[in-house]
């Protein structure tokens, strides 16, 4: 049944396309990897400006203060998501006790909620008129103010806030790293002497320690991409620093050089970050696998545990969510309308196209690993990697300087060359806003290719190739099948970001060009919370979408086996 | 054995090279038609290159790939058909199974070029060749290692390619499963009368597997034969040792004789005062009773008796001229055994001790061809 005939001639020679088809996956590689890498370079080439009377003015006045900001926000998130997402992790994965399962994953469920719109739901369901200081006065009796009341709208209320929505990041690799050990560990130790507590803080926790380094560097990172709560509570950080100094005062170099201070803090947390998930794979000695034995838990202790679970998911959550819902559907009138379905369909439409495009440039650069992993390739998918990390505010500036800077040039050239101009081509319109998207969510998209593609093994390949399968055909009957899934989750990740992303789109969108996340954040802004509630709720139930995938892909990841599957969802 | 007019798949003077390390060197191989040939060596001799040439996964550099007398690729002509023009069928080491399909769709996957119906009939009878047919609907998920290695071959069979090349089809199975599999799978291959040619590095596979063996080492072929004639007539000490452990021996040739523990052997072919090593099996050593009078013996003091289910393994101590004599391992089949410390009578036929040139006397004769 051989069929070698004179076509194979044809197609079986090595044509000269052939031979140079490496290069060109080097060359698209690297021009995504230099795409990602502009607003980085952007940024930090504003270092080597001139620094003004402004910088020293900075320096002189706010500069510390945005930095000591800053870094106590990261202080006690970091200390707050380490105390909420640990316990409860410990608790999910290594006892039993009633709504166990359902706490399983249910404590994701704050990934839901974006920092700000929490931070608004709080702020008027707390401040002065809202209902429970209402409550509280009329049942002390008491008219004015409750001054020993803290307000929320501060420095600790902020870190609150953001615990609150970040814990997950370590919950999920603190819960991931418990179910990922092995029960001949435990047992070993518990052979040598250790009681179940001890094994615990021995054993347990030494060996989860590089998955928790690596979840609170993620919760970090978000935290100082946080632009919208800490901007609502009024609080002066780098993030909300960067836009105080290029937007109220104007100047923009001084703007892009505290966006390099802030880009390097957090390179500094994602080298931690990469350093402890290096560090992850040597942390098992054992192939054997056993699942953990649960210590059944009863009487106070389940009551301890149902609580340690259900504060967090409560106040992450449950509240807040009915809290909006209540108000959304109280206030219907205030925002049900035309004007919201226009911003639903501005949202869809933004997350919607960089969703795809995201995940036509994951595969492009997950297949040039595959067919072409020379080091170049590889130091370029490093590099496109790296835009997940770059904060908003940061990512904002980064893009719209040159953006109106090429503009600037072109129309210049044009109205000297043509007598005519072009207006903003790229700095004012959409283009500016999903270029941002894409430098931030490629990255997410990039690891749910990769590790789908990663299932397609090379010797399928070669099998669909043996049994009669051009290289297309394996693409299409073979590599297609086969992911479809990954690149339909990949995409909505993707579409969910987008749609709860605030900095970003706040500065580069186009003039009156409303999104749910900028109308939610305006609106709140104005104090006009019952309007606001629509949007926000809209954003919160999409993000709920993604929170689903992530509790059934690790519902079904065995645990030994491919249990890290579920970090793909974490950046 | 040349390759006759009814090869299936012919190697000519092959030779590869990732980057500059060199993997395969001027290879030259053949399979008839009908026959099960098994590519043996150490792991990273090359040997699975060889099959990713032949399938048309590595673009030959040079040499020459013909199947069924046609040219298939050509180093030096730079030509290489797509492998999927080859007409090859591949059962690799972890199966490669494609997840989505069901066993049935699999099977179907390389029969493109049948109508609808031919295709379920001839599913059904390669279903049926492997014994699966029940398993038809099901995914590869559900079946056991076993059940997807039958699924992988009946896959590979399926287009009734010109050749079934086979990557350590058995490797991926534990030890008790892996006979039964390979036993199964010769039938099916003898059945279908498919020219295969499997890599292995497992000797007793390749024993068992095949018609004729090329035994490799670093990228070279160093013999070949029946499973009968390497086994019994190895060209070096290498290739002896590949297939079993062995006994071994040192001396100097002296009146086209060897001296040893079991007497003056004759060492055919070597020039007096040749430094030689002397290779005996394990079971070439026959524990006696008494000496047959015409086949040479050496007493010995049993040291240790070990089991191996099967047969037994005796470590003799044979005393010589000098000192402390030497240990010899004996592989014994019988129910009845020698107490350890005892002494037994152990009875070699010469024709089993195989002879070659020491290391040091080839390097010699190197010298001397160069000159």
């Amino acid at each position: 049944m051989v069929s070698i005939d004179t076509a194979a001639d044809a197609t079986g020679r090595l044509s000269p396309t052939k031979m140079r088809r490496p290069r060109l996956w080097t060359i698209v590689t690297w021009a995504i990897a230099l795409a990602v890498a502009f607003p980085i370079l952007a940024v930090f080439s504003s270092i080597f400006a001139a620094r003004g009377d402004i910088w020293r003015h900075l320096a002189e006045t706010v500069l510390s203060s945005y930095v000591a900001n800053s870094l106590l926000l990261v202080g006690g998130v970091g200390i707050g998501v380490l105390l909420m997402g640990v316990p409860a992790a410990w608790m999910v994965t290594l006892c039993r006790f009633p709504g166990r399962k359902v706490f399983d994953w249910a404590l994701l469920l704050p990934m839901a909620m974006p920092a700000y719109v929490i931070a608004y739901t709080y702020t008027g369901l707390l401040d002065y008129a809202g209902p429970a200081q209402s409550a509280l006065r009329d049942f002390l009796g008491m008219e004015g103010g409750l001054r020993w009341i803290p307000d929320i709208r501060s420095l600790p209320g902020a870190v609150v806030m953001l615990v609150l929505v970040l814990y997950p990041y370590v919950y999920l690799l603190a819960r991931a790293a418990f179910l990922e050990q092995s029960a001949c560990v435990l047992e070993v130790s518990r052979t040598l002497g250790c009681s179940p507590w001890r094994g615990f803080f021995r054993v347990a926790l030494p060996l989860a320690r590089p998955a928790l380094v690596a979840g609170v560097a993620l919760a970090l990172m978000e935290a100082l991409n946080d632009f919208g709560t800490v901007q609502y509570f009024g609080v002066d950080t780098l993030a909300t620093g960067i836009y105080r100094v290029w937007r109220g005062m104007g100047d923009a170099t001084a703007g892009s050089q505290l966006a390099a201070l802030l880009l390097s803090i957090v390179f500094v947390f994602l080298a931690l970050e990469r350093w402890s998930r290096g560090r992850r794979s040597f942390a098992h000695t054992t192939t054997r696998y056993r699942p953990l034995p649960r210590y059944r838990l009863t009487g106070i202790r389940a009551v301890g545990a149902i609580a340690g679970c259900a504060v967090p998911v409560t106040f992450g959550f449950l509240l807040p969510a009915s809290v909006l819902l209540y108000w959304a559907i109280t206030n219907l009138d205030a925002w049900a309308g035309e004007k919201f379905l226009f911003l639903v369909r501005n949202s869809f439409f933004m997350a919607g196209f960089a969703a795809v495009l995201a995940v036509c440039l994951a595969s492009v650069l997950a297949y040039a690993m595959r067919l072409h992993p020379t080091r170049p390739t590889q130091w370029a998918v490093r590099v496109a990697s790296l835009g997940y990390a770059i904060p908003g505010p940061v990512l904002a500036i980064g893009i719209l300087l040159p953006f109106a800077a090429i503009d600037h040039g072109i129309n210049a050239w044009a109205k000297a060359t043509f007598g005519i101009t072009f207006g903003l081509v790229l700095s004012g319109t959409l283009v500016a806003v999903t270029f941002a998207y894409l430098v931030r969510f490629l990255t997410v998209s990039l690891n749910v290719v990769e590790t789908s593609l990663g299932k397609v093994t090379r010797s399928m390949d070669f099998a669909a190739r043996s049994l009669g399968r051009s290289p297309f055909g394996t693409l299409t009957d073979v590599h297609l099948p086969i992911m479809r899934g990954s690149l339909l989750t990949a995409a909505i990740v993707v579409f969910v970001d987008v749609l709860k992303e605030l900095p970003a789109t706040l500065v580069l969108r186009p003039f009156n060009f409303d999104t749910l996340a900028t109308m939610t954040y305006n609106l709140a802004s104005d104090e006009r919370l019952a309007e606001a509630a629509g949007p926000a709720i809209a954003i919160v139930a999409v993000g709920i979408i993604p929170v689903y995938l992530m509790a059934r892909a690790s519902a079904k990841a065995r645990p030994g086996h491919d249990a890290p599957a579920i970090e793909t969802f974490t950046r | 054995m040349t390759p006759s007019s009814s090869s299936a798949l012919e190697l000519h003077d092959v030779s590869h090279a990732y980057d500059k390390v060199k993997a395969v060197e001027h290879v030259s191989l053949h399979v008839n038609e009908g026959e099960v040939i098994c590519l043996l060596g150490p792991s990273g001799c090359g040997k699975s290159t060889i099959l990713r040439l032949a399938a048309g996964l590595e673009t030959l550099q040079q040499g020459r790939v013909i199947m069924q007398g046609q040219t298939i690729a050509d180093g030096g002509a730079r030509l290489s058909v797509p492998p999927e023009q080859r007409g090859v069928g591949l059962v690799f080491q972890d199966f490669a199974l494609f997840p989505h399909l069901t066993v049935a769709r699999n099977i179907g996957f390389g029969l493109t070029e049948l109508d609808a119906g031919r295709r379920e009939k001839r599913i059904a009878a390669v279903l049926d060749q492997v014994d699966m047919i029940e398993y038809a609907g099901a995914f590869p998920h559900a079946l056991s290692g076993g059940q997807q290695q039958r699924i992988a071959l009946a896959r590979a069979l399926a287009p009734q390619p010109a050749v079934l090349l086979l990557d350590e089809p058995f490797s991926g199975l534990d030890a008790r499963l892996r006979e039964q599999i390979r036993d199964e799978t010769l039938h099916v291959l003898k059945r279908s009368r498919t020219a295969t040619l499997m890599v292995t590095h497992d000797p007793d596979e390749a024993m068992f597997m095949a018609d004729r063996i090329y035994l490799m080492e670093a990228g070279r072929i160093v013999q070949s034969g029946s499973p009968d004639a390497l086994y019994h007539r190895p060209v070096s000490p290498f290739v002896t040792r590949f297939f079993s452990n062995t006994n071994e021996l040192t001396g100097r040739v002296s009146g086209g004789m060897l001296a040893t523990p079991f007497g003056a052997l004759p060492a055919a072919g070597l020039g007096d005062g040749t430094d030689v090593q002397v290779l005996i099996r394990p079971e070439s050593l026959q524990w006696v009773s008494a000496g047959s009078g015409s086949l040479p013996t050496a007493s010995g003091r049993v040291e240790e008796v070990r089991f191996l289910g099967g047969s037994k393994l005796l470590v003799v101590r044979v005393e010589g001229a000098t000192g402390e004599g030497m240990l010899f391992h004996v592989r014994h089949s019988g129910r009845h055994l020698p107490e350890a410390g005892s002494r037994i009578l152990l009875q070699l036929d010469p024709a089993d001790a195989l002879i070659f040139p020491s290391r040091r006397e080839e390097g010699r004769k190197d010298l001397a061809a160069a000159r």
